[in-house]
């Protein structure tokens, strides 16, 4: 091999490193990866081309809202170190305060609760509110607390909101002569037009409808959904910015100062409590929009889809991310749900398409029982039918892992730069006095403008 | 400087604690004094109050025993052990496998007794499952519930706790999330995710107060009976055997016990067995009560838990048992204004959260009694 | 704040009061601190001149970084005044400390180890208009923000020349060694725009090659106008560079003048035989 050619895959090789330390290039190129492979799967096994573009496309609302939530828990934990292990109940504050907002007034049927009737932005942005004051009742108190303490009070706000929403009390109450409802454990049903009626009822929409059924042979149902994926995708990359934006300031600098050494902070001149407050609050706004975005076109919720397993599953997507990194939060969204959290589900229907299982024994018992005598097709089958609560193990087993092997994630190593302006350089100046320092290190961020 | 200044300058200082405990103390006050007036004017039922109260008793003595363990780890590895609640768990289908099995042996097969009948192959009610009637059965089961889940703690600190020990609370915490979740789902995978009935009915003896009765069961008596003795038997091995001084030591200061020498693993392996070895048990004791068994029992348990450890103050096994107990009467009192029992759980988070934020060191607070 | 970069001198700021040096910066009077049933800082008086290197010193427990701690916030005396520019700052937060002009390092530097080294010093300077959330993240006033980061980061290559640690800047500043963490706290301190420094045992564990350096910048920024007050473990170097000296002993103040007057002091040398050896 000639010398020419080494140095061109090296030059090569040089180029694609720069590439690929883009983060745009990290998170498009991890998702490119993981679609191709649920494509290549479906395809391998026949499935019709609009059954895989579907699959895919509630990977990516998946993906989008689990990476709205994570965003803002970096911002918490990642940043400023604030251990919110209550991320469940600021999105169920959210969805609740919305869907109490938008519901009629007027009740029809008999397990509905009268609303206030509002028109749904007015509702969506109540609900942001909401979940921000929450947050602020939450942090005024118990900011000043250790990281363990911390925790503990927020998960126990998270399951106080929840059972406060199971609770036959607020079932039905008035504010101001207002009547309103929780629903109590039955829940509220949406029993108002779907809130993204005002892209769906766009003229353009309907071309919309007519593009993805030659494309993809989607039914108006369908499109629909994707183009609420879509949305959502798009509101990720606003939480993306937005996030990126608070991080690389000097409010960010502060964040992480207090991250690094509070009480130093504090001797610095900065009073951190109140950056303390600020960040929670916003941080817990957001986390009420991604609860919103997450389930107002269901019809309808119940308190038991804000059980502590949401907070688990954000908690598990932003350490595999690596806490600090806000590429990193969406990159560990995307991982956690093509691999643990649809991977499985996915690969249990694959099995079932290749080979037939048979029926499974119903007990552990009757699954062991033959391994003894060296039969292990029961043990199997009997594994496969309960695959769903094995995913929960793997969950678990997973997180395990990352502390043990990775606790900083995939880019949680890499810190980002706090500053509003590239700090790799001496910035030339007039006087150009001193020794140029060495700015080796890769070490971009900020608006280089 | 003069008082006038001094007092000014007190007053800008009285801090949001010291409001918070103004605030508490006066809440405090009127529903005691609400809770007088309505049982002398008869508003509120003498038996039931006093029925709310025992059963408060009998239910904290399961979350302070459950929080000894929890309290211990707490100090002495210095992380929150989320866990703890599916140990608890653990130790109940444990100690119930071998329950059914003695008291099940030759009317059922064995695979289904010591999965505790996961498809209800059998019931309590119909093995006669009774601290009365099958005295051996619950003992040996009561037993294995504390031996196993000591065995079974010290192996998933092995595998899961002892490779982070050293990074710090915050990691231990983050993976003790993990090895809750992934416990509790290989117990449904094991045991199944159905409820099912553990015991037979069991005398009681009811006692008069002026307006009804007040009944206590035999499983009641058990509970108590055995809450109460394991209670001492952690207090005798703290005070009187070196290994508790060891760990009182380790819980004061570690940096301090390692270097004179004291040997803090074989503490620690100790510290997971006992805290293990009690909630197992606490778990057994709450399914003999309560009758029932499911999955999740322990984690939701869990909470209440960490309510009485930080409300006891971290550290101290008396704080833990007395924590326990108000978090029990307390939860169980808040139904003389809170009817119906949908609020008895906020009112323990409530409770927990309001110790945290006047008095986050507890009622007993610091690390001085193990 | 926005024109210090103008003007390139060796001076780091543009503003120095301008007071005569008999002025009292900093006065304690009466300070007491406990803790349970100790009483770690008993009754302790003292006034620190303005532009002046003083030393504190005294045996171990001797209540002087207690002491430093109440001055700064950091802990709230029980009883006494602490006066700073005749402005009464008695049990202020720590960080409205800092906002009067009155920094402090730490006895074991406490630098923000993820950070760069650059990011360390950027974190101090007041009145950033950036730290107000919204001002960061508006298009328009982000401009502003960013044109501010610019002449912040001006500002603190002046400062890194000036402690000569350019070499560093983009550092982690986890990775430094102990004598550099320790420039960087004092840089760091300067960068709060401070009129006063509490050092907290600034040349500890620091090689004695940079601890000449570190003297030199101390003895440079007080021909400035700063006030020192340093506490020290190292007699001799109190000595040598301070004019000032206040002895501290079981959390009172024992002895307080020249150095010379101070080593020939009969209690003093009791305190500190008596007491160590």
């Amino acid at each position: 091999m000639s010398a020419n050619t080494t140095a061109n895959a090296t030059d090569e090789r040089t180029r694609l490193e720069a590439l690929w330390e883009r983060d745009a290039v990290k998170i498009f190129v991890a998702f490119a990866a993981i679609y191709l492979v649920y494509a290549a799967i479906g395809l391998a096994l026949g499935y019709s081309l609009d059954g895989i573009v579907n699959t895919l496309r509630r990977m990516t609302y998946l993906i989008a809202v689990y990476g709205m939530v994570t965003l803002a828990l970096n911002l918490h934990w990642g940043y400023t170190g604030l251990f919110n292990i209550g991320v469940a109940g600021f999105m169920a504050i959210g969805l609740y305060v919305t869907m109490m907002l938008a519901k009629p007034v007027d009740p029809t049927g008999a397990a509905q609760y009268p609303g206030l009737g509002l028109p749904m932005p007015i509702a969506i942005a109540g609900g942001v509110v909401a979940a921000g004051l929450a947050g602020l009742v939450v942090a005024i108190p118990a900011l000043r607390l250790r990281a363990d303490y911390f925790a503990i009070t927020t998960i126990a706000f998270a399951e106080i909101v929840r059972l406060g929403l199971t609770s036959g009390m607020a079932q039905q109450f008035s504010v101001f002569g207002a009547e309103l409802g929780t629903g109590g454990g039955r829940g509220l049903t949406r029993n108002y037009g779907d809130p993204m009626n005002v892209i769906f009822e766009l003229e353009a929409f309907s071309s919309f409808v007519d593009l993805t059924n030659a494309l993809f042979g989607f039914g108006p149902t369908q499109a629909r959904a994707l183009a609420y994926s879509i949305v959502l995708v798009l509101v990720l990359i606003g939480f993306y910015w937005l996030i990126q934006r608070t991080s690389r300031s000097p409010f960010g600098r502060v964040l992480k100062a207090i991250r690094e050494d509070e009480e130093a902070a504090q001797s610095l001149g900065k009073n951190t409590n109140r950056f303390k407050i600020k960040v929670f609050v916003l941080g817990c706004a957001l986390m009420g929009l991604a609860g919103i975005l997450w389930r107002f076109r269901r019809t309808g919720v119940t308190p038991t889809a804000f059980r502590p397993h949401v907070t688990f599953y954000i908690w598990i997507a932003l350490i595999i991310g690596g806490a600090g990194s806000n590429t990193g939060s969406v990159l560990g969204s995307g991982l956690f749900v093509a691999v643990l959290f649809e991977g499985p589900r996915y690969v249990r229907r694959l099995i079932e398409e290749v080979v037939t299982v048979g029926d499974a024994p119903n007990t552990f018992a009757g699954a062991v029982g033959p391994l003894l005598s060296a039969n292990p097709a029961p043990f199997l089958r009997y594994t496969f039918e309960e695959f769903l609560t094995l995913q929960f193990v793997l969950m678990g087993v997973a997180l395990v892992l990352l502390m043990h092997r990775r606790p900083d994630g995939l880019l949680g190593h890499r810190e980002e730069t706090a500053a509003a302006i590239p700090l790799a350089d001496r910035p030339v100046a007039e006087t150009g006095a001193g020794p140029r320092p060495g700015g080796t290190d890769s070490d971009r961020g900020g608006d280089s403008q | 400087m003069s008082t006038v200044d001094e007092a000014v300058n007190r007053g800008r200082n009285l801090s949001s604690e010291q409001f918070l405990l103004l605030v508490v103390g006066i809440g405090a006050v009127a529903l005691l004094g609400d809770l007088i007036l309505g049982l002398a004017s008869g508003t509120y039922s003498i038996s039931r109050v006093a029925r709310y109260v025992t059963e408060g008793i009998l239910y904290g003595l399961i979350i302070g025993l459950a929080g000894i363990g929890l309290s211990m780890t707490y100090s002495i590895l210095n992380f929150a052990n989320f866990a703890h609640g599916d140990y608890v768990t653990t130790g109940a289908f444990f100690g119930w496998g071998v329950t059914y099995l003695v008291a099940g042996w030759g009317v059922a097969s064995v695979g289904p007794l010591v999965l505790v009948a996961p498809q209800r192959e059998v019931s309590g009610a119909q093995l006669d499952v009774a601290i009365t009637a099958t005295p051996i059965a619950v003992l040996a089961g009561l037993l294995v519930a504390g031996v196993a889940t000591a065995l079974f703690v010290l192996l998933i600190d092995r595998l899961a706790f002892k490779p982070v020990r050293g990074s710090g609370g915050i990691p231990l915490l983050i993976t003790s999330v993990g090895v809750a979740f992934a416990l509790r789902y290989v117990l449904v995978f094991v045991y199944s995710s159905s409820t099912r009935g553990t015991t037979a009915s069991v005398p009681s003896v009811d006692f008069l107060l002026v307006d009804g009765y007040v009944s206590i069961g035999a499983h009641d008596a058990t509970l108590i009976v055995a809450a109460v003795a394991l209670m001492l038997g952690v207090h005798f091995l703290l005070q009187r055997t070196k290994l508790g001084k060891a760990m009182r030591a380790m819980s004061d200061n570690r940096d301090l016990a390692l270097v004179t020498g004291i040997p803090t693993e074989r503490v620690i392996r100790w510290t997971w067995m006992i805290g293990g070895g009690l909630a197992g048990t606490a778990g057994y004791l709450m399914v003999l009560w309560t009758g029932t068994i499911d999955w999740q029992f322990g984690w939701l348990l869990l909470l209440l838990i960490f309510a009485a450890v930080i409300l006891g103050g971290i550290g101290s096994i008396y704080g833990a048992i007395f924590g326990g107990l108000v978090i029990g009467v307390g939860m169980h009192m808040s139904m003389i204004w809170l009817p119906g029992g949908d609020f008895t759980t906020i009112t323990a988070f409530l409770l927990m959260i309001l110790v945290l934020l006047i008095r986050p060191s507890g009622l007993f607070g610091g690390k001085t009694t193990a | 704040m926005s024109d210090t970069t103008t003007e390139q001198s060796d001076s780091l700021t543009n503003e120095r009061p301008d007071r005569p040096t008999d002025d009292v910066e900093l006065a304690v009077d009466g300070l007491v601190k406990r803790f349970g049933g100790i009483t770690a800082v008993d009754d302790a008086t003292f006034e620190v001149e303005s532009g002046s290197m003083t030393g504190l010193i005294g045996p171990n427990g001797a209540g002087k970084s207690t002491t430093f701690n109440c001055i700064t916030g950091i802990y709230e005396p029980d009883a006494g005044t602490v006066t700073f520019q005749g402005a009464d700052i008695t049990g202020i937060r720590p960080y409205q400390c800092a906002e009067h002009g009155l920094v402090r390092t730490f006895q074991i530097a406490r630098e923000m180890a993820n950070m760069t080294v650059l990011e360390n010093l950027m974190l101090p300077a007041k009145r950033q208009r950036g730290e107000a959330l919204w001002r960061s993240v508006l298009p328009v006033t982000r401009r502003e923000v960013v044109r501010e980061e610019r002449e912040l980061l001006e500002r603190v290559w002046d400062t890194l020349e000036f402690f000569e640690i350019q070499h560093l800047a983009a550092e982690k500043a986890g990775t430094l060694s102990g004598g550099q963490r320790k420039l960087l706290e004092l840089a760091r301190a300067l960068m709060t725009d401070p009129e006063m420094l509490l050092l907290d045992e600034p040349f500890a564990g620091v090689n004695p090659t940079l601890e000449k350096k570190l003297l030199e910048h101390v003895h440079e920024l007080r021909e400035e106008g700063y006030t020192f007050l340093i506490v020290e473990h190292d007699m001799d170097l109190i000595m040598e560079n301070c004019e000032r000296v206040i002895v501290m002993h079981q959390g009172s103040v024992l002895a307080e003048g020249a150095p010379e007057a101070i080593t020939s002091n009969e209690r003093v040398i009791e305190a500190y035989l008596g007491g160590e050896v």
